[in-house]
Order: structure tokens, then sequence, then C-alpha cells
């Protein structure tokens, strides 16, 4: 049987007494986009920051690479292979740009993967110019979806092989929003990277990703291709029903 | 009221380059209370009297028996093995200041921290007097030679260059390592967003270790040369000497590492001038009336940045 990138089984999480997630299973396989999509509270975030080792789950399995992950510290994680891009993207706002993205490659200790790391700095600068232009700026002056750009090209100068990304379009206007999910398509063609999106734009993470998940008060309720999600009934009432009147950007589907 | 010019003159740089050496002991103990804050949100409160337990280290270190192995090595090496000693007892001291007495209260809250920096000072102090005893110690006159001469025609003592040339080479050091160096970006990054740091491969416990070994090893060294300075060192001396240093700390900007260094300078020099020409009596006064003013009109300090946050 061959292992999966990820593989996420019946998660459990706890704030205390808040369930956060509950039974969460999930895969990702090498190269893939998956999307994993949910209201405002659904543990998104959570299952993220799980998988990252920021947060301790109480019960379930997390594999990465065939590896278990739940005594591996959360530091020592970008190393091997898996970046995340939280939400809000969380830039340090004091640190010029260049500073923030040259922090990417920080855990990454072996001398010959870091040269090969200065590679993929002008990659990053290829694939996000702005950042190029604006690299002795601080990153706290850029606009927001330049600090998205900068909060995604810092996840890649890793060079990871699982990308993980919370809420990229977060407070983004739609001209941005769409900017930045054909960067996030790019990225996918060009770097090689499986991503792991998690999103309040149905519309804009199923055209993005081959597979989705959908998580409802910590519950995975339904999965499968993203083709079929679009046309599930429960999903355009809840996730894409109403917003399609309202979002003029959004493409009908 | 009739002084002729030169005198006036030269009293005021004298009390120049008085205020300067007094200044740089503040920048250095100013150092420790910025990068801790920075970091850990936390004023440690024990960082003045571990800035004492430097100089009574260093009390020792110079002083009989082991004063005889000091110099031995002659008088840089002696000094350099004294001070080495001195930065690497105290920072050790600041490691299990954080083990001890901060680790294990984290989780509880601010106030619980602050509580317990307090309680480390008191036992601090109170160690200091346990082993060293109540009564002042005074620093061997002249390990350094007291020896007058005239830098670029200001008239210095040998003591005063040491002083500020130790200062001002650590000063650069600190400088470069955390504005200049990939570890420095790490530590900046930590003190920002700890939870962020972590994803990018950052270990925060080597970045808290790093600041409490750090911090408290720059003022043991400050200790150290405050004695020499002075000569007179007494158990209590921490407590003015990190309210001086804390006001240092804000004056540039807490967690503003430039601004530390600057702050303790600006310090040292306004209240030296002040002793000189005013009344020492009151320079402490003004001290904390600066304190107080910060506060309330300038809290960022001189160098300490407007956080540009975009939610
Ligand atoms: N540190 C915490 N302490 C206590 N409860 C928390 C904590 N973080 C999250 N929660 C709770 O866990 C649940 C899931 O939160 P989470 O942030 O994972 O949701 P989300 O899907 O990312 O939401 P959003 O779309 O608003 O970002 C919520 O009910 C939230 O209140
Ligand atoms: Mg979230």
């Amino acid at each position: 049987m061959m292992t999966s990138l990820l593989e996420v089984k019946d998660l459990c999480l706890d704030y205390g007494a808040v369930r956060a997630l509950n039974h969460v299973s999930l895969k990702v396989e090498e190269n893939e986009i998956v999307a994993v999509l949910g209201a405002n509270g659904a543990g998104k975030t959570s299952l993220l920051k799980a998988i990252s080792g920021l947060v301790r789950p109480s019960e379930g399995s997390i594999h990465f690479k065939g590896d278990d992950l739940s005594r591996i510290q959360a530091c020592s994680l970008a190393s091997r292979g898996i970046a995340h891009v939280p939400e809000g993207r969380r830039v340090f706002s004091t640190l010029s740009v260049r500073e923030n993205l040259l922090l990417g490659k920080y855990g990454v200790r072996n001398s010959r993967e870091k040269a090969d790391l200065d590679s993929l700095e002008e990659r990053v600068y290829a694939l996000f110019p702005i950042l190029k232009d604006r690299r002795r700026q601080l990153a706290g002056t850029l606009s927001g979806g330049e600090q998205q750009m900068l909060a995604i090209g810092r996840a890649l100068v890793s060079s990871p092989s699982l990308l993980l990304l919370d809420e990229p379009s977060l407070g983004l206007a739609p001209i941005i929003v769409q900017e930045i999910f054909g960067l996030i398509k790019k990225i996918h063609e060009e770097e090689k990277v499986a991503i792991l999106l998690v999103e309040q734009n149905a519309r804009k993470a199923l055209k993005a990703a081959s597979r989705a998940y959908i998580l409802e008060l910590g519950k995975m309720v339904v999965s499968g291709s993203s083709a079929d999600l679009a046309q599930d009934p429960r999903v355009r009432a809840a996730y894409l029903g109403t917003k399609a009147c309202r979002d003029r950007n959004g493409i009908p589907t | 009221m009739f002084f002729d010019k030169g005198r006036k003159v030269s009293t005021f740089i004298e009390q120049l380059v008085n205020g300067l050496t007094v200044g740089s002991f503040y920048a250095l103990v100013a150092l420790g209370y910025s990068m801790v804050y920075g970091v850990m949100k936390l004023i440690n409160f024990a960082h003045g009297d571990l800035f004492a337990l430097g100089a009574y280290l260093g009390y020792s270190l110079l002083t009989g028996a082991t004063g005889k192995i000091t110099a031995s090595m002659g008088l840089w090496g002696g000094m350099a093995f004294t001070a080495f000693l001195v930065a690497l007892s105290v920072a050790l001291a600041g490691v299990l200041v954080e083990r001890i007495a901060y680790r294990p209260v984290y989780p509880s809250g601010r106030l619980s921290l602050v509580v317990s920096a307090l309680g480390m000072a008191i036992f601090i102090q109170n160690a200091v007097m346990a082993i060293w005893g109540s009564r002042p110690r005074a620093f061997p006159a002249s390990v350094v030679p007291s020896l007058r001469f005239s830098l670029f025609g200001i008239p210095v003592t040998l003591l005063q260059v040491t002083i500020l040339g130790i200062s001002f080479a650590l000063m650069l050091a600190i400088w470069l390592i955390v504005e200049k160096s990939s570890f420095g970006a790490a530590v900046r990054a930590a003190a920002l967003d700890r939870e962020t740091a972590t994803l990018l491969g950052i270990d925060v416990r080597k970045v808290i270790f790093f600041v409490f070994a750090l911090g408290p090893g720059l003022g043991g060294v400050a200790g150290l040369m405050n004695g020499l300075y002075y000569r007179a060192i007494s158990f209590n001396m921490g407590w003015n000497y990190g309210l001086k240093a804390f006001t240092a700390t804000i004056l540039g900007g807490i967690g503003n590492i430039p601004g530390a260094m600057l702050g303790g300078l600006i310090l040292g020099v306004v209240e030296s001038l002040l002793a000189g020409y005013v009344s020492g009596a009151w320079k402490d006064v003004f001290v904390f009336i600066l304190l107080i003013a910060i506060l309330i009109f300038r809290p960022r300090g001189l160098l300490g940045e407007k956080t540009a946050e975009k939610v």
C-alpha cells in the first residue's frame, strides 16, 4: 500500500472544554491540492495548527511521509518539508521584506540544501516580482495582498513538500484574491508542492483543488472530488448558493 | 561666578566623559532589560541584582587568593579572565532565574510573572548579602593603573578609556548579532510573533535561552566595570542601577536594541551634567521624573517604533 504524503486519522482537539476537532480524518497525496472548506469557527485553523504541531491533539494521529508527527517538535517540521502560511499572513512587520523571506529557510540546517535554497529565493522573486522591488522595505508597510505574497514566499523558500495555506484570500479585494489564486496554481505547477488549502471562499477553492473536505463544527461532513462537491446540493446551498448572488466577481458554476 | 572660560570647558568635558562612562553601564544593563522584554514581554526585575552579582563576583575574583591568580596573568590577561568568568557566571545565573522563577509560571499569566520577578530580585539581593555581607565592599585600588592622559585633547583616565572601549565593543557586537545576523533576525521574529517564528523552524526555547544568558552576561560585566570605576559596591546597588537602566530602556524604547544603548548613554550624560552643574542630590529625583514623563508623553521612547500592524 502506498503511503500518503499526509494522513490525518481520527483527530480530536480540545481547548479546555471546547472540542474544536472531532474525529477528523483527511489525506493529501504528493503534488495534490486539497481544499478544506468551512464557516467561521468550524475548526479549519485548528486543523492546520494540529498538523504543524502548534497545538497537541487529544486523540488520533498525524503521519507525514509515513512518520508519526506526534512526538516531533513544531519547530523542526519546517526542515521536514511542511510549510504553514498562517491565517492573517503574520509577516514580521518591523523586519524588512528580505529578512522575512530569508527566515523562511531558517529551519533548514543542512548547508548543501541551504545553497539550493538560495536559488529558491530567486525563484520566489520571480513568482512575486513586487517582493524583489520592496525587499528593503519593512514588511509592515506592504499592502495586504503584498503581505500575503510575502507570507507565501516565506513559506516557499524552505522548499516544502507540503504547503498549508490558511485562508489566503482573507480580507483581500476580489481582484487581489483572483491574483493570489492564480499564483497558488502557478506555485503548484512550478514547485511540485502539495497544497492543503483552507478557505471560506468555496468557489475559488473548489476551482483550485482536485479534492475537498467540508468541516462543520469540528466534524468532516462531506468529502469528495471538487467537481462532485460543486454539484452537491447541500454544498451548493450552504457554501456556494447564496454567495453566487452576492459575489459579483465570482465565476458562476 | 567668574571662572575663566578654559576651566569651564574642561569641567564640562570631564563631566561628559564621566557621564558616558556611567552611561555605558546603564546601556549594558538596559540591553538586558530590553532583550528580555522584547522576547518575553516581561520586565526582569531581577536584572539589576544580577548586575550587583556581577560586581561582587568581580570583587571576589580580584581580591584575596583569587586576586593573586588574576594578578599573575598581568593587567589585561587578568582583566579579560575576570570579565569572562563574571559574564559566564552571571549568564548562567540569568538562565537559572528563567528556569526556576519564570518558566513554571508562564501559564499563570503576566501578574504571576511580575510577582515572581520581584521575588527573584529580593532573593538574589539577599543571597548577595548572605554571601558577602551587608557592609559595602571595596574593590582593590588601581587594578587598572590610575593613569591620566589626554586623548585628542580630552583629559581621560586609563580606566575610563578601558571601560568605554569594552562597552562600545560589546554594544557593537550585540548590535551586529541582533540586527545583522540570521540568528538575530530569528530573535527579532520570535519577539514579534512566537507562533509564526516556530512555524518557520525557529526554536523559541533557544531564543529565550539566548536573551536570558546574554542580557545578564552583559549586566554582569557592567557590574564588574562599575566596581572598578567607583570601587565601593553594596549588596543593594542593583536596585538603584536597575531602576536607572530601566529608565534608560524606556527612554530608548523598550525592546529596541539601539534604543537601549542610546537611552543609557543619554541618561548617563544628562545625569552627570546635572550632578556637576545643579546638584548631585537631585540627579536621582530627576531620573525618576524623567521616567514618569516618558511614560506619560512618549511611552514608546526615542527609537521605539509605532507598530505597523496590518490585520
Ligand atoms: N486558543 C483557543 N482557545 C480556546 N478555544 C479556541 C482556541 N482557538 C480556537 N478555539 C475555538 O475552536 C473552534 C475552532 O476555531 P478555529 O479557529 O479552528 O476555526 P476556523 O474554522 O479557523 O474559523 P475562522 O474561519 O473564523 O478562522 C472555535 O469554536 C474557537 O472558538
Ligand atoms: Mg481560521
